[in-house]
């Protein structure tokens, strides 16, 4: 039934249709990544303590708790970011498509898994190479303009740039500059995409944008977000986890998280009691 | 006004006046030095400087094209020797090295820096020359090389380091290795200081005369290949200027000119390359 | 800019106007089981009443989710909390529909009091107020809305016409006064249909036009 016109009234009406499934199921959904009994240190210290979760395929999961929880660690660890420091340290098993990403060829591991962080950090090149950076040092033999357009378009900024892609990246603007690692990310055509607090440098038109965004992508890969904006999770997100001092307090769908979380803690967290 | 008052404004006037004069001198030193070339040598530049070889005391129209000609090979020399160790060596530091080695290194770099440039000739002549028996272009381009390579190396790593580590996460987690990110990402966009810092390094040596005396030595005739001495421009302003005869006195004069004025053009494009700004985003 | 909690938006709505259509159908039904003795009408309300309270339950979910994961503002915030009202008085309009319903079983056993004359025209007045309030929801119509307040008033002033009518027929006649009793049972129901229909044309005011109407006579300032 159109929301505009209402039918006369008759004993005979039938109620509407709904076009699709109305809130997501809170049964578990197929999983693309499993972290398992994961340990973390920073040279003595220990960061990350027992976390088990599960990262739902073509789902956005998002990681909030308080500065210093350990969510920024524990999405590093899923491209294994956290090897380009020097004494960090990591036990227990993260498996992506079933197989343990720890024993596998990095490099690789991050083509399948990519990252934006937090403040957009495009390379000292022309739009156009920054895009096709990915594509080119993996070996692609695609055709580049034909890849690095649709990437853009996905990034929803080929519209914007479509005129000026040998300009260089540092003329855009910071939220234009987001968009523009985002596509660098997808270029490759990554399974999982983690974003490391992908709008806490930018306005809130900017921020509304990549929200956006990230609701549409996912339908092109699995979305991991941090965000300390716990606000942002509940807008975007399917599933939430929440974190505090390293452990995993809580991991539910969204709305239920957020409307009636199972931890006392969460609770405390999310009504801003704390933190 | 109080005599309190009149002494303080007397020697707050006075430093304003001191400081300025200093200032000036320190500025006006390089005008005058520029000033004395260009008079006393200004009338010997002409064709044949730049083209015939010295001739015979006491013949005029003699020039110095020997020399012009091998410093520029010593130059390249030195820049081939000297730039790609500086440079390796900085992407080492920069990228790879623990806190303790980077110390020891750009300490030891520092001293090499600071060593006197003809004990490193010295050096290069128990090197190059002694076991070869001869003096040689080859021996001065390798005392020249050593002398650039620190200052290439600490101004390299300075620049590789002023490169954003989120660049270079930007670049490993699109599944780059180390090495692949430092060719393709690091080293352009530190391009610019890099390069101010190998010609900086080059202005440097090019002026310098003591570690060529016991290398190149020097020669009045072309010098062919690159194992035999040559001639070159300081060695030869220094020969030229002690000597007793005036058409060598001008033509002293003439060679500090050229030579002031290259390294001059040296530096100032260095500058200009550098500000035409380091590679950062815009925040 | 689309937002995609948008979607989230018009489902709620969707959902609110079937219940509504529901409602209205529900008081139709009741009514016309009085009017005509319809013993089948009046049976099909009590058993679909059930499809308006698990609609209020489902309603009021969305709007606690809603309101939990986006953070909504001006207007959608008010349409959202206008929705949990709406909800509530639609709710109610179900339980009064089956209140006649129930006085209609009642009444059949019993011969008509009288020729239903006033109870005909109060129930098309209540029934059109449900009706455009409904719709000055769907189209956020304030002089709809207005108009619905307006006709509040006739509604009440039949309700009385009916009490006094009545009242004089079972002074009149004892034998009259259960079936009499159950007829100003039906025009208490439907005056407070009448209400509830007042109460979601003042909700539409407020999403409108962010202005509480509900008691003119409170003073604000």
């Amino acid at each position: 039934m159109h929301a505009s016109v209402r039918q006369a009234v008759s004993v005979n009406i039938t109620p509407p249709v709904m076009n699709a499934a109305t809130r997501e199921s809170m049964a578990p959904a197929e999983l693309r990544m499993t972290v398992s009994k994961l340990n973390f240190w920073y040279g003595s210290k220990q960061t990350l303590f027992d976390i088990n979760l599960g990262i739902a395929t073509n789902k956005v999961t998002a990681l909030i708790g308080p500065s210093g929880c350990g969510k920024s660690t524990l999405l590093r660890t899923l491209n294994r970011m956290h090897e380009t420091v020097r004494n960090a340290r990591l036990d227990g098993e993260i498996l992506l498509d079933g197989k343990n990403i720890l024993s596998q060829d990095v490099t690789q591991l991050r083509r399948r898994v990519g990252m934006v962080f937090q403040r957009p950090n495009p390379f000292p090149k022309s739009i156009f190479e920054n895009v096709a950076y990915g594509l080119r040092i993996n070996g692609s033999k695609l055709p580049m303009a034909e890849a690095v357009e649709k990437s853009l378009r996905h990034a929803a900024l080929w519209d914007e740039v479509k005129d000026q892609l040998h300009k260089s990246a540092y003329d855009l603007s910071g939220g234009q500059q987001q968009r523009l690692c985002i596509a660098r990310a997808l270029a490759v055509e990554p399974e999982v995409l983690l974003l490391d607090e992908p709008c806490s440098a930018l306005d809130p038109i900017s921020t509304a944008k990549i929200e956006e965004l990230l609701v549409q992508l996912k339908d092109l890969c699995t979305i991991v977000t941090v965000t300390h904006n716990m606000q942002q999770a509940a807008r975007i997100s399917d599933f939430t986890a929440f974190l505090l001092i390293g452990q995993l307090i809580e991991f539910s769908p969204t709305p239920h998280l957020f409307t009636t979380p199972s931890d006392a803690r969460t609770e405390a967290y999310i009504t801003g009691r704390f933190g | 006004m109080n005599p309190r008052l009149r002494w303080r404004k007397f020697v707050s006037n006075f430093m304003l006046t001191m400081t300025c004069c200093c200032a000036l001198i320190a500025v006006s030193v390089l005008f005058f030095i520029l000033g004395n070339l260009v008079y006393h040598g200004g009338t010997s530049i002409n064709w044949n400087f730049f083209t015939k070889l010295p001739v015979p005391v006491g013949e005029t129209g003699g020039g110095m094209a020997n020399a012009i000609v091998g410093s520029a090979k010593l130059l390249l020399l030195a820049t081939l020797f000297g730039v790609p160790i500086g440079f390796l060596g900085a992407v080492y530091l920069a990228e790879f090295s623990g806190s303790k080695v980077a110390f020891v290194v750009r300490y030891a770099a520092d001293l090499l820096n600071g060593a006197p440039s003809i004990v490193i000739g010295i050096f290069a002549f128990t090197l190059v020359v002694h076991p070869f028996k001869h003096f040689s272009t080859f021996a001065g381009g390798v005392a020249l090389g050593i002398m650039m390579i620190p200052i290439t190396l600490r101004s390299t790593e300075q620049f590789l380091l002023s490169v954003p580590r989120n660049l270079r996460e930007g670049a490993m987690a699109l599944g780059a290795s180390k090495w692949k990110t430092i060719a393709t990402v690091v080293v352009p966009a530190a391009y610019r200081g890099i390069l101010t810092a190998i010609l900086l390094a080059f202005a440097r040596v090019a002026g310098e005369t003591a570690p060529l005396i016991f290398t190149a030595l020097g020669n009045s005739y072309w010098s062919h290949g690159w194992n035999q001495p040559t001639a070159s421009l300081p060695v030869v302003i220094w020969n030229y200027a002690l000597s007793a005869y005036d058409d060598w006195h001008r033509q002293a004069w003439a060679a500090g000119l050229v030579l002031l004025a290259l390294i001059l053009v040296i530096n100032i494009v260095a500058r200009a390359i550098l500000s035409r700004g380091i590679s950062v985003p815009r925040a | 800019m689309e937002r995609h909690f948008e979607k989230d938006l018009n489902e709620l709505k969707e959902r609110l106007l079937w219940m509504g259509s529901l409602a209205e159908r529900a008081v139709h039904q009741a009514v016309h089981a009085v009017l005509e003795t319809d013993e089948q009408l009046a049976k099909r309300v009590l058993d679909e009443e059930d499809a308006i309270n698990e609609l209020q339950m489902e309603i009021d979910d969305r709007v606690v989710q809603l309101l939990a994961l986006h953070q909504l503002m001006a207007v959608d915030l008010r349409f959202v909390l206008a929705v949990s009202r709406i909800n509530n008085d639609l709710e109610r309009i179900g339980d009064q529909a089956v209140n006649i319903a129930q006085s209609a079983q009642r009444i059949l056993r019993h011969p008509r009091v009288k020729p239903y004359v006033d109870l005909p025209r109060m129930s098309e007045l209540a029934e059109e107020m449900v009706r455009n309030a409904l719709n000055a929801v769907v189209r956020r119509d304030v002089d709809l809305a207005t108009k619905v307040l307006a006709t509040d008033d006739q509604v009440d002033h039949y309700r009385d016409q009916i009490f006094r009518e009545l009242l004089t027929y079972m002074m009149g006649d004892s034998s009259v006064v259960f079936p009499a009793f159950e007829l100003i049972l039906v025009a208490k129901n439907l005056e407070r249909i009448g209400d509830h229909a007042t109460n979601i044309a003042e909700d539409v005011i407020y999403i409108v036009q962010g202005q509480d109407v509900r008691h003119p006579t409170v003073d604000r300032r």
